[in-house]
């Protein structure tokens, strides 16, 4: 019992010490940002490539001399701490950010989930949080006055598709009221918003949407979905459901040799389909926010492909876009805060609020709510076990192929090519 | 209810549902298997059912990339998890046999987020898959398609559990475990060596879980957060088909697999898991009032 108590007292006398401490932040020539990321949990690997994007943005923004604030030039710093994949811990640590280690500016976490958690709390402390990883439309329809982001908002990431599939139908002299879509989500507010986006595109060209299915969160089989696909035939099979469920649509539907004539797809690349499934993942049509063959340029990095590189050379993986969206983040930081002349956060949040610049990872311009509106994401289609951009038109490095060859026409060509 | 008429006019597609239900519900069944047997001699439910099933996926994801062959790979699996079980028996579980069962919900509850985290930090969060590399069935012009790797999945699970039957029938220490089920008492009385038994009880299920990991990743993917499902899968299985009926979870396992099919082609994929609860629960209710029903006969 005695020790207990002395254990708990030793316990308390740590933690007002350390509350005591004064904060990391505010020292004479570096800007602090904080940031809490998901180093554990399920958002791990994500959380990485969003940690890895700020940090080269950090480092190459310093290295060419910091933000200019004034005549003063400040290095840039980031305050990490893991929030472990979970919403209410986020919260917690934003807190802490702000209210303990007296940060400068917030950069956002990574998913849309964990953006929901900080926004309010940022907002309270009316403190400007640039994000690059939150794309659910409702965290744009809250009033938030200090939050932006850099990204296109979920329902973007299927809309092409859908207009690939009118552009198609109208070439074979089809009338897009025949064209029939299949969905099927994990029941998450990202993938809502991708489905919504699908459904408000179809209905604009009189698509009919055949089948809308919510997976479970435990999905691990959608054999029930898929064959209801076989039964009713349609035009297109549009799948979200983060890696998960690109993985499990790619195997399952090449699996069960269930044909369409397009799948579409979300989180692709981070989900390796091409490395893990080869020639399966042939045709299948990807959302993306953002791609190397991008030719935007910015003072830093130069163009994406030059971005890429550096990346890949720090870090030892090809950048995912949730790595360069979490760059461009830092650097709308950079320009604002210059523009600014000042470290204070309502000066900063104005500037924001006026931000019209390209990065390499696009043009970004604000609206009032704080959501990307210069920027179009890109859509791929997996074409001889490679990502090749089919739209959109300015970026295209091929054209889409649609409809994509039956089964057993593809398990010929794949003989061809093994040879 | 469009859904059913386009069963009704595509009968064929039933047969789609019920193949995959039952090859599907087979892998389930075995981890309840091993979820019954650990329940019904040693009195505790092993929260962490999922999570050893995910190592055995993990294992046998890691010996594939060093060229082991994916099937060659669930033997070893399985042997490695019998050892991680009785370490896991002797280090923990022993504790609480005996115990209130809460604690041992408790305990395994604890033990499952650790192995969760152990594995995230371990093989990342990555989702990993195995390409099976075997050929998929078709019938009817490609209407029911059933891939190799399911079938190879089911017969393996049933191997598997011929050979827990067999094991627990024919041999001595099988004839023990039985004999603590039904009274741990009278069996260490008549000089079962009741520890040694629980010790080797858990580490079986390890092992049964290993091999069905194996199918998992095999079969569809692993990460290290799906334990749950399994959990709770499992734990709908036993309930459904009582303790120490091998039959009964095989049965229920496939059965359960066919219903969730059914149901997610008819009301959809989003009600699909609450269907399987909703049953279960309907299920509990009807046994209860039939039970009820016969402790007024005795009276």
């Amino acid at each position: 019992m005695y020790t207990t108590r002395s254990i708990l007292a030793a316990a308390i006398g740590v933690a007002l010490l350390a509350s005591a401490a004064p904060g990391i932040a505010a020292t004479d020539d570096s800007i602090v940002l904080g940031a809490a990321v998901s180093l554990t949990g399920k958002y791990s690997t994500n959380g990485k490539n969003t940690k890895d994007g700020y940090d080269l943005a950090v480092k190459v923004i310093n290295d060419k001399g910091g933000v200019k604030v004034g005549n003063k030039a400040y290095k840039l710093k980031v305050v990490y701490y893991d929030d472990e994949s979970t919403s209410a811990r986020g919260a917690q640590l934003v807190e802490r950010l702000i209210g303990q280690d007296h940060v400068d500016f917030v950069l956002g976490p990574y998913s849309s989930a964990l953006t929901k958690a900080i926004a309010p709390v940022t907002e309270k402390y009316k403190m400007p949080m640039v994000e690059g990883n939150g794309a659910d439309r409702s965290l744009f329809t809250q009033g938030y006055k200090y939050m932006f982001a850099v990204l296109n908002t979920s329902d973007y990431y299927l809309r092409a598709a859908v207009n690939i599939l009118a552009d198609e139908a109208k070439k074979a002299g089809r009338d897009p009221k025949s064209i029939k879509i299949a969905i099927a989500i994990e029941n998450d507010n990202f993938s809502q918003d991708v489905r919504d986006g699908v459904v408000e595109d179809a209905k604009k060209y009189g698509m009919q949407v055949v089948i809308d299915d919510k997976l479970p969160a435990d999905l691990n089989d959608m054999t029930a979905t898929l064959t209801k696909v076989k039964a009713l035939k349609p035009d297109a099979l549009m799948i979200s459901g983060h890696e998960k469920g690109a993985v499990l649509g790619i195997r399952q539907v090449a699996e069960q040799k269930v044909y369409v004539p397009m799948l579409a797809l979300t989180h692709c690349d981070s989900a390796q389909i091409t490395e893990k499934f080869g020639m399966e993942s042939n045709y299948a049509f990807c959302g993306s926010q953002w791609d190397v063959s991008m030719t935007y340029t910015d003072p830093w990095f130069g163009n994406s492909q030059q971005y890429a590189d550096m990346f890949k050379k720090a870090y030892n993986y090809d950048p995912p876009y949730q790595a360069a969206e979490s760059t461009a983040s830092v650097e709308v930081f950079a320009d604002a805060i210059k523009r600014a002349g000042s470290l204070d956060k309502d000066k900063v949040r104005d500037a924001l609020a006026k931000t019209d610049m390209t990065t390499f990872f696009g043009p970004v311009k604000f609206d009032a709510t704080g959501k990307n509106i210069a920027k179009s994401m890109v859509m791929y289609q997996v074409q001889h076990e490679k990502y090749v951009v089919v739209a959109p038109a300015k970026w295209a490095e091929g054209k889409p192929i649609y409809p994509a060859p039956t089964w057993d026409k593809r398990e010929t060509d794949s003989k061809v090519t093994r040879k | 209810m469009s859904n059913l008429s386009v069963l009704i006019d595509a009968p064929i597609l039933l047969v789609q549902l019920v193949a995959s239900g039952i090859l599907v519900g087979a892998i389930f069944a075995l981890v309840a298997y091993g979820m019954a047997l650990v329940w019904g001699v040693m009195n505790i439910i092993n929260i962490a059912q999922g999570e050893f099933v995910m190592l055995g996926g993990y294992i046998v994801f890691y010996l594939a990339g060093a060229g082991v062959q994916p099937l060659f790979g669930i033997p070893i699996a399985a042997a490695v998890m019998f050892v991680f079980g009785f370490a896991l028996y002797r280090a923990v579980i022993y504790r609480i046999v005996g115990r209130d069962m809460f604690v041992s919900i408790l305990a395994t509850f604890g033990i499952s987020i650790l192995l969760q985290q152990l594995a995230n930090q371990l093989f990342s969060a990555d989702i990993r898959t195995l390409p099976s590399g075997l050929p998929t069935l078709a019938f009817d012009n490609g209407m029911v398609t059933i891939a190799g790797v399911k079938i190879v999945g089911f017969v393996a699970a049933l191997v598997v559990g011929v050979a827990l039957f067999v094991f627990l029938r024919y041999t001595r220490i099988g004839r023990a475990i039985r004999a603590t089920a039904q009274n741990a008492r009278a069996a260490r009385v008549l000089g079962v060596d009741t520890d040694r038994v629980y010790a080797t009880t858990f580490a079986l299920n390890g092992a049964i879980c290993g091999a069905a990991g194996g199918l998992v990743a095999m079969t569809w993917f692993i990460q290290p957060y799906l334990g749950l499902t399994y959990t709770l899968r499992s734990f709908m299985i036993v309930v459904a088909a009582g303790l120490g009926n091998l039959p009964g979870v095989i049965v229920a396992g496939s059965a359960l697999g066919v219903l969730e099919e059914a149901a997610g082609f008819v009301l959809g994929a989003e009600y699909q898991t609450a269907f399987i609860f909703l049953l279960l629960i309907v299920l509990l209710i009807g046994r209860n009032a039939l039970l009820a029903r016969q402790r007024k006969y005795l009276r």
